[in-house]
């Protein structure tokens, strides 16, 4: 089984959305397209959508987070979805299959329309959207180390609204790329739409040792690496990451791989600066830098409500403008 | 009572004798009495027609869990050795990691116990362990396993990480002459769930690098040159193992190595989008590997081709995949992919039961695996043109777990004997 067909119905449309890879551009293009759509819902008076009215959507969150449970939930409000967002800690429910599938089938068994997941373990959504039933949605909102595909979307999108031609960027992620499942999904992003140069920046302890598979170049000099890009993604730096043998402390990671006004000076003037977030100030990024004017980072979250509009709609089968037809 | 049996017609494959001819075997007090003509005064209590089949001495796998004492819901000493029995197997070697571990003597009569009441359909070599407990850290009581009935000592797929005590583990198993079945993996490298290249990068799975294998075969090698003892490598999974191995096998060192037959087909690929029947330990490896124990199998640097047997039951590959339980239920398939390797031009068919017969006999220093005149009538027939599907419910082990589900396979078993008495044979 592929993760193209999983992902996609007979039809060839959006069924669900675990993981970039395998999509092609014009799907890719016309989330895109769908989420400018929605940009504007959110700003009017009237913020609602009545798109998904009578659908029930689920949040189910086997891990901690605050800014994507919070987009998801608005993205539904928004389309005039019904939510109910589960917080799962990580209990033996989250780390026992058997209980998980019985779990799920109990919330089947109360007529929803679609799982939004964020599991800490690679491969829980691919596993959920195979043991659903069928016309249930599964949307990943990150799995462990594997995807996160509606930040990589969002990411896309704020890059777009800034850069127009994907062809024509040089793009640097910088960070622990290994554990991260934002990068992964980026990667995929990135080249699906025709990124002209992907480049990743880090020691070489934080990056997996086949991603050059992944059609990036390897950087491990931050000034280097950041020379005349157009796109500067920074990744999170977990603290845990630092106990172990990756890094030696965080001054040294700081001092090399943290992102200054002064080494931002090697990408280009009109550079633009994105971080998925939540950010570790003076970890991976001086503040100057994070507040500064090129920074796109709060800009980043209120497009995550657009993207993640798109993505649902487009699973449940709706697309904005045929309000009318769902209100039929 | 023992009964006289007439194989009629079969194309014998024995390796030990390099015969590959029809002939018909003659058995009596569970052995082979003779082979072409019938010795004097024999009157068959049974014929088995066997035109168009293939007889072979019985397959012995060195490695196989039955699952019990400790994890019955995944297997038992009944439904496996059954399963074994119906896959050709006549002899089989668990690994010492039940629950409670098999580093007593009590527990490895038990388990042999077990098996004369499940029916005694298979020999069953309750593998010692190398340490107490397998802790790695205390040599166990290998004298008084040897005398309950093991012929060879294993740690299991628990790592060795403390050189020293290794170092006595393999002193001792040599003074008392038993060999050591090793998996060999270093403790640091292989905390990880799939091959450490593109697979593990793709699918953000933590990852396990070949070298995890090569430096740990690299120390053991070491360590039997300096102490003699009789080192036989299991399921070796990287193609920088095997250079190791050869090399020392040229220095003439006396190692012998072994696959499991679902390296010789699967690669890292195979774990696609987080296929949990592709979860296995070693990892499935890269393409290069695969063809690496391929030539190998083909050179004799590995001599013997395993199962590898590890029912589960649907829970344990029922969860995201980290979370899920590796290894694959294999005794039903191995004597098929072992043959598909002589249609794929690997091995001659004798090169191919030998690595399932006569070598592994050979690892455990056991006079089996041969269809002698005089020799332990243990005997495997199969259909060699016959095609089949695996699926769930056609296989006979409790464990359902396997990547060949819906493989279509070649070559079935038709019956199986051991020491002349019919184990199993197939519903016509």
């Amino acid at each position: 089984m592929t993760a193209s067909n999983l992902q996609l119905d007979e039809q060839g449309r959006l069924h669900h959305f675990l993981t970039i890879e395998g999509f092609n551009r014009r799907i890719l293009t016309e989330i895109l397209d769908n989420a400018e759509g929605f940009a504007t819902v959110g700003s009017k008076q009237m913020k609602k959508a009545p798109l998904l009215r009578g659908k029930t959507i689920v949040n189910l969150f086997f891990e901690t987070s605050t800014r994507t449970r919070t987009t998801f939930e608005l993205a539904a409000k928004r389309l005039s979805a019904d939510v109910v967002t589960i917080n799962i800690a990580q209990s033996a429910v989250a780390n026992k299959g058997e209980s998980l599938l019985d779990m799920l089938h109990n919330l089947e068994a109360m007529h929803c329309d679609m799982f939004v997941v964020r599991h800490g373990e690679s491969g829980a959504a691919h596993f959920i959207a195979r043991h659903v039933a069928p016309h249930i949605s599964v949307i990943n909102a990150g799995d462990g180390r594997h995807a996160h595909p509606t930040q990589a979307m969002l990411d896309m999108f704020t890059i777009r609204r800034h850069k127009q031609n994907f062809a024509d960027l040089k793009v640097a992620i910088v960070g622990d790329l290994m554990h991260s499942r934002v990068a992964r999904s980026e990667i995929h992003a990135l080249t699906t739409l025709g990124t002209g140069e992907v480049r990743v920046i880090a020691p070489k302890t934080l990056v997996p040792p086949a991603v050059s598979t992944l059609g990036v170049h390897v950087f491990h000099d931050l000034r280097e690496g950041l020379r005349d890009v157009d796109v500067v993604i920074m990744l999170r730096l977990q603290r845990e990451r630092m106990e172990g043998a990756l890094i030696p402390s965080e001054q040294e990671y700081y001092h090399l791989y943290g992102l200054t006004e002064e080494k931002l000076a090697y990408a280009k003037p009109d550079a633009i600066v994105m971080h998925p977030g939540p950010i570790n100030r003076g970890v991976e990024i001086e503040s100057a830098v994070a507040d500064g004017p090129q920074s796109v980072i709060l800009e980043q979250v209120s497009n995550g409500i657009a993207v993640r509009m798109a993505v649902m709609a487009m699973a449940l089968g709706r697309q904005p403008g045929t309000e009318r037809e769902a209100q039929a | 009572m023992n009964s006289k049996i007439l194989i009629r017609g079969a194309r014998l494959l024995d390796p030990a004798q390099g015969l590959d001819a029809i002939q018909d075997i003659y058995v009596a007090d569970g052995h082979i009495a003779a082979l072409g003509g019938a010795p004097e005064g024999f009157e068959a209590d049974e014929v088995i027609e066997a035109a168009g089949l293939c007889a072979c001495p019985g397959l012995i796998d060195l490695r196989a869990r039955l699952r019990e004492p400790g994890d019955e819901k995944k297997g038992t000493i009944a439904s496996e050795t059954l399963a074994a029995a119906s896959g050709g197997i006549t002899t089989l070697c668990c690994p010492p990691d039940t629950d409670p571990v098999a580093d007593s003597p009590a527990l490895v009569k038990h388990i042999r116990g077990r098996v004369k009441s499940s029916g005694n359909r298979v020999r069953v070599f309750p593998l010692g362990a190398l340490t107490r407990a397998l802790d790695g850290e205390h040599i166990s009581e290998m004298a008084a396993l040897k005398e309950a009935g093991c012929h060879a000592v294993s740690n299991a797929d628990r790592p060795m990480a403390n050189t020293l005590v290794l170092r006595r583990a393999f002193e001792y198993a040599t003074s008392l002459e038993l060999p050591i079945l090793l998996r060999s993996e270093d403790p640091w490298l292989s905390n990880g769930i799939v091959h450490e290249g593109t697979i593990g990068t793709r699918l953000g799975l933590p990852a396990i690098p070949a070298i995890a294998e090569t430096i740990a075969v690299v120390r053991d090698l070491m360590l039997a040159e300096q102490t003699g003892a009789r080192i036989h490598f299991c399921c070796l999974s990287t193609a920088g193992a095997i250079e190791e191995i050869a090399q020392a096998q040229q220095r003439g060192l006396p190692v012998t190595a072994d696959v499991s037959a679902h390296q010789l087909y699967l690669t890292e690929m195979d774990v696609g989008h987080f296929n949990p029947h592709c979860h296995v330990r070693p990892p499935l490896r890269t393409q290069r590997d695969r063809d690496a124990l391929r030539a190998a199998l083909a050179s004799g640097v590995i001599t013997a081709i395993c199962s590898d047997h590890q029912p589960h039951d649907r829970d344990a590959k029922l969860a995201p995949f980290p979370s899920t339980e590796p290894g694959i239920s294999a005794l039903e398939t191995l004597l098929p992919l072992t043959l598909r390797l002589v249609d794929e031009g690997v091995l001659s068919p004798l090169e191919a039961i030998a690595r399932l017969t006569l070598h592994p006999a050979r690892v455990l220093g056991q006079a089996l695996g041969s269809l002698e005149v005089g020799a332990i009538a243990d005997i495997c027939l199969f259909d060699p043109q016959r095609h089949w599907t695996v699926t769930e419910q056609g296989l006979l082990s409790r464990g359902k777990n396997t990547p060949f589900l819906g493989w279509e396979l070649k070559g079935k078993v038709v019956a199986t004997l051991l020491k002349g008495h019919v184990v199993f044979r197939e519903e016509p």
